[in-house]
């Protein structure tokens, strides 16, 4: 299978260069640019997987990352535990709580991210919410997450309406803002959004919250060709993508897909477990190739 | 100056705006469009207010309070009997208001969050009288301080699920139906109980509530032939006191102070001070001061009264907080207590353990002011739902 072997020499790239290339925050020099380039050169789609920032240690994130690269993620996004997180369901809002009991902050998280730039390469982007952003200060969050390797940002509760502020900084620090779009989008939205979406767009599968079961399939299709239309970035889907086969279907028309509360609760149900990150790798590994052999078919 | 406040982003100053979710962006607009639809549309206001005056019982009475001004040996005190309203407090004028929007837009589900449960029972009461399905989210740690609120709302057939997360009390309350709503949109319409929240609901609530000082102001003209000299109301979201405070604005001689809940004291973190102790960010959908640590995580609240028990205030507060035009103070719980006794036993009135926060100002304001001064404060609700309360707290069994 062609899809396999090209897996196998980028694990073997991956693992021969510790030291990246340091990036200068050029459009051209974005590791998630890159990474969307290549996969279309390559005709894949990109899995991004959500990992909570802390959960259940800052440690065992690092391992995580570095183990689920090897696994298959072309993404990671990392979210930043908030108290208050209102796009949340239960599962990501118990894995918040538990890395906010662990004492994980926005600075000890770029002291992660720092620290994961040491050995890999792969995309970081921060799922995180505004408030978070407006404590630390629009332009030193910016400087901080670029300086730490990031490169790109997520905030549910920022429509770009009201993105004016960050959008300077961000630019300026080369991160991406990545903007979403829901079912209930209309045509107006769906122009004004995917337009001002860097990285890509994220389209949120269903009316509701991370974790809520996704139903329909054929629905989500219709919106990404809509949104297709009018976005020149990648779009990539996420909300209620629990297995291999919900992954697989999506890849089908999505340029990525992303699982969020599906990989946390497996993190939740064996963070005790000595064997828990290769655990979850497995469960990553089974939906890159779901994703694989749906592309090759 | 300030009469076109928001702007048309639902700006006051820096403050306020739409932090939300994308799936909940068109239903902001579609209600932001309805809401000045139904503005300007004369039918909408005489139905709303038919159901204020009949259902309602406004206006609501402006009563001297003689004992309670001799007692305290200073200026005349006025209170603005919202008490008096049906259900018990204030709320209910934002919750028919929005009702009949609901009922417009054609949205047969109505959800609420509450604190105290006063804005949950005016809500499940509106629902009740509209035909709505209603359900309402409370905290778990509210629900048990305001057992008997729960209970009501259960006999008007709504339904009520505790919010166990967080501090369980109305923010968490807010988290959930805020998560009830994304999911629901398409059906529901959310009947925000405070001047809280993404535009509109800031300006929304505080257009449905400020009919309170439009009487008030009427009111006081007719029976002093003056304004007053102070207007004082609690500040939780602050939905009865820009409700009473708005239309004065423009008088430039009315002084006005907002009472936050101070807790145990603002040495002690546990209180819900916004402006005593807080600095400005973003929580459910509006910037506006809040009570957050360094990393922007939100602290945890204390009030005595669970109506002002809440992290942030709305964003028109903080602007004239900014501005001076309004100025801010705070009661302490013991404070409120002692104000509780006293008008209970000097005037017969039992109020509200919010509005025992802005009587325990007055008791404090006017020994100071002279005799021919006046002072107004809105009594935003009764004290029933807070008796049992008190009688734990005392050691009582009922």
């Amino acid at each position: 299978m062609i899809g396999s072997s090209h897996r196998q020499s980028k694990r073997a790239r991956t693992s021969s260069r510790p030291t990246p290339r340091p990036s200068h925050g050029r459009p051209d020099s974005n590791r998630l640019d890159a990474t969307f380039r290549r996969l279309k050169d390559e005709k894949k789609k990109a899995l991004i997987v959500y990992l909570m920032a802390g959960d259940p240690s800052l440690e065992a994130t690092e391992k995580l990352v570095l183990a689920l690269e090897q696994a298959g993620a072309d993404v990671i996004e990392l979210g930043v535990p908030f108290s208050d997180p209102i796009a949340d369901g239960p599962i990501i809002q118990r894995a918040a709580q538990r890395a906010l009991n662990n004492g994980v902050s926005l600075r000890s998280i770029f002291t992660t991210v720092k620290s994961l730039r040491q050995r890999t390469n792969i995309p970081i982007v921060l799922m995180l919410y505004f408030n978070s952003i407006c404590a630390m200060g629009y332009e030193a969050f910016c400087q901080a997450a670029k300086d730490a390797g990031v490169d790109g940002m997520i905030v549910p509760d920022m429509p770009p309406d009201e993105a004016g502020p960050l959008k300077g900084p961000a630019k300026e620090a080369g991160l991406r803002l990545i903007f979403l779009l829901a079912p209930t989008s209309t045509k107006d939205r769906r122009t004004f959004v995917a337009r001002q979406s860097h990285g890509f767009v994220y389209y949120v599968s269903l009316t509701g919250i991370t974790g809520s079961e996704l139903t329909d399939v054929a629905d989500v299709a219709q919106n990404v060709e809509k949104i297709r239309k009018v976005a020149s970035a990648p779009i990539a889907v996420g909300f209620g993508v629990a297995t291999p086969k919900d992954a697989a279907g999506l890849s089908y028309f999505a340029d990525g897909v992303i699982v969020g509360s599906a990989v946390v609760r497996r993190i939740e149900d064996c963070r005790q477990a000595p064997d828990m990150v290769e655990q979850v790798a497995e469960f990553v590994k089974s939906l890159k190739t779901a994703m694989t052999e749906r592309a090759s078919r | 100056m300030t009469a076109s406040l928001p702007d048309r982003h639902g700006r006051f100053g820096p403050y306020g705006g739409r932090y939300v979710p994308e799936t909940l962006m068109p239903a902001l607009l579609e209600l932001e469009a309805q809401y000045a639809k139904a503005k300007k549309d004369r039918r909408f206001q005489t139905e709303l207010a038919h159901y204020l005056k009949h259902y309602v019982g406004r206006p609501t009475s402006l009563y001297r309070a003689d004992r309670l001004s001799a007692k305290l040996g200073g200026a005349r005190i006025y209170l603005k009997r919202e008490d008096l309203c049906h259900t018990g407090a204030h709320k209910i004028n934002n919750a028919i208001g929005q009702a009949l929007l609901a009922l417009r837009m054609k949205k047969p589900r109505v959800i609420a969050e509450t604190g105290a449960g006063q804005h949950g029972v005016a809500t499940a009461t509106a629902a009740a009288m509209f035909g709505l399905q209603c359900e309402i989210y409370m905290g778990t740690e509210d629900m048990q301080r305001q057992a008997l609120n729960v209970f009501r709302m259960r006999l008007l057939g709504a339904a009520v699920t505790g919010v166990d997360t967080g501090s369980r009390t109305l923010k968490d309350a807010i988290s959930e139906a805020m998560r009830d709503w994304t999911t629901n949109v398409r059906t529901t319409h959310y009947v925000l109980g405070s001047v809280l929240g993404a535009h509109p609901y800031p300006m929304m609530i505080r257009d449905f509530q400020s009919v309170i000082g439009r009487e008030a102001r009427k009111q006081i003209l007719a029976a002093e032939g003056k304004l007053p000299d102070y207007l004082v109301a609690c500040v939780g979201g602050g939905s009865n006191s820009i409700g009473l405070f708005h239309p004065f604005l423009q008088d430039k001689k009315v002084k006005m102070v907002g009472v936050e809940a101070g807790g145990v004291g603002i040495v002690s973190g546990k209180h819900a001070a916004r402006f005593a102790g807080g600095k400005p960010g973003v929580l459910q959908g509006t910037m506006t001061y809040l009570l957050q640590d360094d990393d922007g995580q939100i602290n945890l609240t204390h009030s005595v009264s669970a109506g002002l028990d809440y992290a942030a205030v709305g964003p028109e507060h903080s602007f004239y907080h900014d501005q001076g035009r309004i100025e801010y103070a705070y009661a302490t719980d013991e404070e409120a207590l002692e104000a509780f006794d006293l008008l209970t036993r000097e005037e017969g009135i039992m109020p509200a353990l919010e509005s025992a926060h802005a009587v325990a100002h007055v008791v404090k304001l006017a020994p100071k002011m002279k005799k021919s001064q006046i002072v107004l404060v809105n009594l935003s609700g009764r004290g029933d739902k807070d008796v049992q309360q008190i009688a734990r707290m005392r050691g009582v069994a009922l």
